[in-house]
């Protein structure tokens, strides 16, 4: 059988509390314990990033992350950008450039581009390159996708 | 081997050490490397599954007397964004910069680097020609004790180093440059992102009216160890780097290497690369 325990987090702003296999990564915690499946599996590897997550305000990959490590922490996904008003800003770039293809890689560059945006407030293509390094398209959109952030950091006013 | 019975995250070092005594204990840090090798059967998790991550005693970076105390919590982006670092060694933040991609570098640790122990990891090129030292910690009687070890001396071959089970890796200490001080990394590999480095090679020493002493080679993905290159450092050792000399060095340093074939590269283009590289870098140091 294999080893259980329980965690408390904060999750998208809300507290949780679930019992997990300690080594269930988080990627697979998030999908199948809780039941939030924006955040993607794409490689296992930490070399795609499609379940890029944030926590603790850094993004990191949720596949290279033990779910127990979730303990104690603040945890954001995809969903929990829904109510963000920066992050509709990257959203609505994204539609207006069509940076979206199949959209599998979608959740994962926008919890990206979002911290980016939150450490450099007016990114540079070449800083937005090198912010979504760690982020592959299979589609190859990464024209659209850079531009659409470097529109919205252009975009953005800084108070 | 026992299966894994007990997760375990210590609030202090006390704690850490004393649950490190039986021997059968995994460390998970960052988790970047022990997630996805344990989630693929490649490592095989022990008795007990200890989280570092809430040991106060093993976070921050300070400066302490003429060294940089880094912990070892401290992750590749806390580094490569720190004022001390990027004052005192910016060679460490340059290998840093080269470090897989931002959501790697915000989760891995340089704790993590150093136990992995990769013939090809980032950070250990850099922290060999920095001359950085190893903090150990571990409780073999009722008491914490704590040493340090050169870290040219702590790795013995992939994945493995002289840590016994009972030892927690704390933290490095890398001595602050002397006046006059030069350091140059550089990573080879096929993309800037994500890629384990084909080769790398970090030059360190003192410069002064054009003479460099206190030379310092190291490289990495070239032995079954990030190494120190003793034959290069002595070729190097005093010499006025002209041009002669850096054709001189980088021959030595080809025929020092021992690399071997391998799914990125040739032994072969491996030597070259080193000698060319090598080259580049000592030209570099010496317009420093």
């Amino acid at each position: 059988m294999s080893l259980k325990h329980d965690i408390e987090f904060t999750l998208n702003g809300v507290k949780r509390r679930v019992s997990v296999d300690v080594t269930m990564n988080a990627l697979a915690m998030l999908r199948e314990v809780i039941g939030l499946t924006g955040t993607k599996y794409g490689c296992g590897e930490g070399e795609c990033g499609a379940c890029t997550i944030q926590v603790d305000g850094v993004s990191l990959n949720s596949c290279l992350m033990f779910a127990v490590d979730c303990d104690g922490r603040n945890v954001t996904t995809i969903e929990g950008l829904a109510n963000d008003s920066k992050a509709d800003a990257l959203r609505e770039s994204f539609v207006e450039h069509g940076a979206v293809q199949c959209g599998f890689c979608t959740p994962g560059m926008i919890m990206q581009a979002d911290h980016m945006l939150h450490k450099h407030a007016h990114p540079d293509e070449a800083c937005v390159k090198r912010g979504l390094e760690g982020n592959l398209c299979r589609c190859t959109g990464y024209k659209k996708i850079v531009d659409a952030v470097v529109a919205c950091g252009a975009a953005e006013v800084t108070p | 081997m026992t299966e894994l019975k007990h997760y375990f995250a210590p609030t202090s070092l006390d704690q850490a050490v004393e649950c490190l005594k039986d021997g059968d204990v995994t460390i998970l840090a960052g988790g970047t490397d022990l997630t996805p090798q344990s989630q693929a059967g490649r490592v095989k998790i022990k008795h007990t599954l200890m989280n570092i991550r809430h040991i106060p005693q093993l976070t921050g970076i300070t400066l302490e007397g003429r060294e940089i105390h880094i912990g070892a919590l401290a992750t590749i982006t806390e580094i490569m964004e720190h004022p001390l670092v990027r004052q005192h060694l910016p060679v460490l933040v340059e290998a840093c910069d080269h470090f897989a991609s931002d959501q790697i570098r915000n989760a891995g640790t340089i704790g993590g680097n150093i136990c992995n122990a990769s013939p090809a990891g980032d950070t250990l090129i850099p922290l060999l020609v920095l001359d950085a030292s190893v903090e150990l910690a571990s409780m073999p009687e009722a008491k914490l004790y704590r040493h340090t070890m050169p870290l040219s001396t702590f790795f013995v071959g992939p994945g493995k180093t002289r840590k016994s089970l009972c030892e927690l890796v704390t933290g490095v200490r890398i001595p602050l440059p002397e006046q006059g001080h030069v350091a140059r990394f550089f990573k080879l590999g096929t993309r800037p992102a994500l890629d384990i480095s084909t080769i790398s090679i970090g030059v360190a020493g003192t410069l002064r009216d054009g003479v460099l002493s206190n030379a310092r080679v190291a490289f990495g993905a070239v032995a079954p160890t990030p190494t120190r290159a003793a034959q290069t450092e002595q070729a190097l050792e005093g010499q006025r780097l002209d041009a002669a000399t850096i054709e001189k060095v980088a021959a030595i340093a080809r025929d020092e290497v021992k690399p071997i074939d391998d799914v990125r590269a040739t032994a072969w283009y491996r030597k070259e690369m080193i000698h060319n590289i090598t080259k580049r870098i000592l030209s570099h140091v010496a317009q420093a």
